[in-house]
């Protein structure tokens, strides 16, 4: 039996690589059939916004790259509730079907998961 | 109980001492630490061209003489040590590079080592410092 992995991904899409490192742990472990999840959380769910126009700064398109996550059997997908109305978004401003979480979902899927990953 | 560290801060920060220190620890009290995972800022520990001022502690030099002294699975993660320049000699010659600065102990390769080593450890302990 593999051990589930929750991935929480926190920093913002255009920042640095820490997005793009972080999707790609996701990614590799989808590779390999690992059970892992993903959480956006804090400044992370600018990654799941739609109409970004990375070619602007000359960035691949992450957000392309993230709708890869589900071809890759990572299809438990999650979005912290209250880092959206920090910010002023909604569920209608995300490019990803996602489903968003309270402060008690994100302890339990802290909870149900084997090792927990934050970058 | 097997541990796997997952290292993500750059040398100069504070997790990264952090770190060596829960490492020496956790072998002084009969753990076993079956890898440590170099990701993002923490691949330029596993640089040899690190200079520090001589009143200060060198961290990357006393990691590179922890893993050595104890010959540990050090992997640096290929992907991000290749965009920052972090390249061992056949990294370095296939890109064509006039130089390579991985230090002696520490292995480039993939992603697939850190899941690896998740699967198999107890305990995965994440040291990231500041973004």
């Amino acid at each position: 039996m593999s051990v589930s992995v929750l991935l929480i991904s926190r920093s913002s899409p255009w920042s640095g690589l820490a997005a793009r490192e972080a999707l790609d742990i996701a990614l590799s472990g989808g590779a390999f059939d690992l059970p892992m999840s993903m959480l956006w959380l804090d400044e992370g769910v600018w990654q799941l916004v739609g109409e970004q126009q990375p070619q602007q700064l000359e960035q691949k398109n992450l957000p392309a790259q993230l709708s890869a996550l589900p071809m890759f059997g990572i299809e438990k997908l999650y979005v912290a509730q209250h880092s959206l109305e920090q910010r002023g978004l909604t569920e209608a401003d995300l490019m990803l079907e996602v489903s968003v979480v309270d402060a008690g979902q994100i302890a339990q899927l802290i909870e149900q998961h084997q090792q927990v990953l934050s970058l | 109980m097997k541990f796997v560290l997952l290292i993500s801060s750059a040398p100069q920060s504070p997790a990264t001492r952090r770190a060596l220190r829960f490492a020496e620890a956790l072998l002084e009290s009969g753990h076993r630490l079956e890898r440590v995972f170099f990701y993002q800022e923490a691949v330029h520990i596993a640089s040899k061209l690190l200079v520090y001022p001589q009143d200060e502690p060198n961290i990357a030099q006393q990691w590179q003489a922890f893993i050595q002294q104890h010959q540990l699975d050090a992997v640096v993660c290929i992907a991000a040590a290749l965009r920052r320049g972090v390249v061992d000699e056949g990294e370095a010659q296939r890109y064509q590079l006039q130089a390579s600065n991985l230090a002696q102990g520490y292995a480039l390769s993939g992603l697939g080592q850190l899941h690896e080593a998740v699967q198999q450890a107890d305990r995965l302990v994440h040291f990231r410092g500041q973004a």
